[in-house]
């Protein structure tokens, strides 16, 4: 535990002593914010419904973005400058290593995620708003952000190449976000798996105000199946 | 004590990277206290050789023991007694000196007193002193070799593996390096790779040289450079055949051409360790009806043992 917040707290450090930490933040704020209030006024109605149900142009959509970008060098960097080396050659389980990093990257996200607390603030001022389906918003917002992350990871740990990371990572989550509204174009038959397999999906029922284990569980288990083969590739050095 | 004198065993360690044999059946020992150099050209697998015992590379076949412990057994315990400086001291460029030795420190689980102690004594050691508010990356080559022994220093492991430490340094430099390691060799083990030959007789009581993935020598500076069997260049005209008669002699283990001089022919003669047969040499010429033009004792340095066992992958002396 230890070294996982060590390893942690050197790679929080590092987002905010670049510019990544930064434009997480600030585009969570600016153009999350532009996306719910574009549609905010038009709806009319004290709802945080819309900030949350996932869309091909809403928060999550960027998260779909931003959790690729923030995790891409992760890995990869070291690798690439060679203090893997260093790295595992200090006394950690390689495991350690790989959830130190995935949390650092859930830390940042989460504070963007706070940040944009001031949303519900202000709409709650505005109107009258349900509390219930925006705590079971941020809840799925979580997840689905720890979910991509942790696919983010996994990328960053089979290549040297941060930019080759990137962009598989960025086409395996906006497949598992953009397949829920392909299920009307596949058979009758496979359209409740193809539904249960996205991103989308589940988030879409967490923002409903209802926390379902089967949703809960979704997303832990592809977060516990990505970190897990992040830990395997970085024991591949042995090979 | 119940520990063991046997800091450092490589049991037939192999290592392939597809088809080619990066590190083939290599085995030695090092002893606690011990200042070993392995010395080899460039991509003779020094450098492999020393990853597997520190376990960042696993080995394909064979074992690799720290401190008694097998590396693949037990990594955690094992790289808790390795300090570790990797070849061109990668370090994380964006982080600032003093973050990056206390972030070590975390991982090896340094704290409080003991961490503040400790990283003093090795800033004031290793001369960090005036950059620790600097980031890794405004760094000179000289002051990053610096931070990567500080690193490999700060949980004052027993024992040190440097790859390289001294590549890319100035003179100056490499003297000051070169003294920090014979100064850390009295108390702890040292394996350092190199190809500064003079580095390794400087600061090394060992010296193991690999060539082509093999250990090809395994012995003292000093009996490598010379004692271990003397040179011995002669020159001679004649009809008879003058390496039959040559090869003959009691003490010669070896014969070789060396062309043309001074309308003789010239041969270098390796001789057994301890043995001088110029004596048996001329008379050996006299009886045979050579005539002696040139007889002479070679002085062998460390840079000619190190040719000779590392362009003809080993020979004889393997």
């Amino acid at each position: 535990m230890r070294n996982v917040v060590a390893v942690a707290r050197r790679e929080i450090r590092a987002y905010f002593d670049s510019p990544v930490a930064y434009i997480v933040l600030v585009s969570f704020l600016l153009v999350a914010g532009w996306m719910y209030f574009s549609t905010l006024f038009l709806l009319d109605r004290a709802d945080m419904r819309p900030f949350f149900t996932p869309s091909p142009f809403s928060p999550a959509m960027l998260i779909v973005i931003l959790a690729p970008a923030m995790t891409m060098r992760l890995i990869a960097e070291e690798r690439k400058s060679g203090t893997i080396e260093l790295l595992l050659t200090m006394p950690m389980r390689d495991g350690e290593i790989v959830l130190g990093k995935f949390l650092a990257a859930l830390v940042l996200m989460v504070v963007g995620l706070t940040l944009t607390l001031a949303y519900p603030l202000t709409v709650a001022w505005l109107g009258d708003l349900d509390w219930g389906p925006v705590i079971g918003g941020y809840v799925g917002m979580v997840l689905f952000s720890a979910s991509l992350l942790a696919i983010g990871v996994l990328c960053s740990s089979l290549t040297e190449n941060q930019i080759v990371a990137f962009i598989v990572a960025f086409l395996f989550s906006a497949v598992l976000y953009y397949v829920y509204w392909l299920q009307f174009f596949v058979p009758t038959v496979l359209s409740p798996i193809v539904e249960f397999l996205s991103v989308s999906f589940h988030l879409d029922n967490l923002a409903r105000g209802v926390i379902d284990s089967r949703d809960v569980l979704y997303y832990l288990s592809l977060t516990a199946a990505a970190l897990l083969l992040a830990t395997q590739a970085l024991s591949r050095r042995h090979a | 004590m119940a520990e063991s004198q046997v800091m450092v065993e490589a049991r037939s360690l192999v290592k392939e990277y597809g088809t080619t044999r990066a590190v083939d059946d290599v085995s030695f020992q090092v002893s606690r206290g011990e200042i070993v150099g392995f010395l080899g050209p460039n991509g003779a697998g020094k450098s492999t050789t020393m990853k597997m015992l520190t376990g960042y590379l696993s080995p394909t076949s064979g074992s690799a023991f720290v401190g008694g412990i097998d590396v693949a057994d037990d990594p955690i315990a094992a790289k808790r007694m390795v300090g570790y400086l990797p070849e061109s001291a990668p370090l994380y460029d964006e982080m600032m000196v003093a973050d990056f030795l206390h972030y070590v420190a975390d991982v090896r689980a340094i704290d409080g007193a003991v961490r503040r102690q400790r990283l003093e004594t090795i800033c004031g050691r290793c001369g960090l002193n005036d950059v620790l508010g600097k980031n890794v990356g405004q760094l000179s080559k000289g002051f990053r070799q610096r931070v990567g022994l500080a690193q490999a220093m700060v949980h004052d492991p027993d024992l040190l593996i440097l790859d390289e430490p001294t590549s890319g340094l100035d003179p100056n430099q490499i003297v000051e390096i070169r003294e920090l390691i014979r100064e850390l060799g009295r108390e702890k083990t040292v394996i350092l790779s190199t190809h500064i030959l003079p580095e390794v007789q400087a600061s090394c009581d060992r010296i193991i040289i690999i060539s082509g993935g093999r250990l090809v020598a395994d012995d003292t500076p000093d009996m490598l450079s010379g004692s271990g069997g003397a040179v011995i260049r002669v020159v001679v005209k004649g009809d008879v055949s003058p390496e039959a008669i040559l090869s003959s002699i009691p003490g010669v283990s070896g014969v070789a051409a060396v062309g043309e001089e001074s309308g003789g022919r010239a041969f270098r003669l390796r001789c057994a360790p301890g043995v001088d047969p110029r004596e048996q040499i001329f008379q050996a010429a006299v009886s045979s009806g050579l005539v002696l033009i040139d007889l002479h004792r070679e002085r062998v340095s460390l840079e000619d043992t190190f040719r000779l066992l590392t362009t003809n992958e080993g020979g004889s002396h393997a």
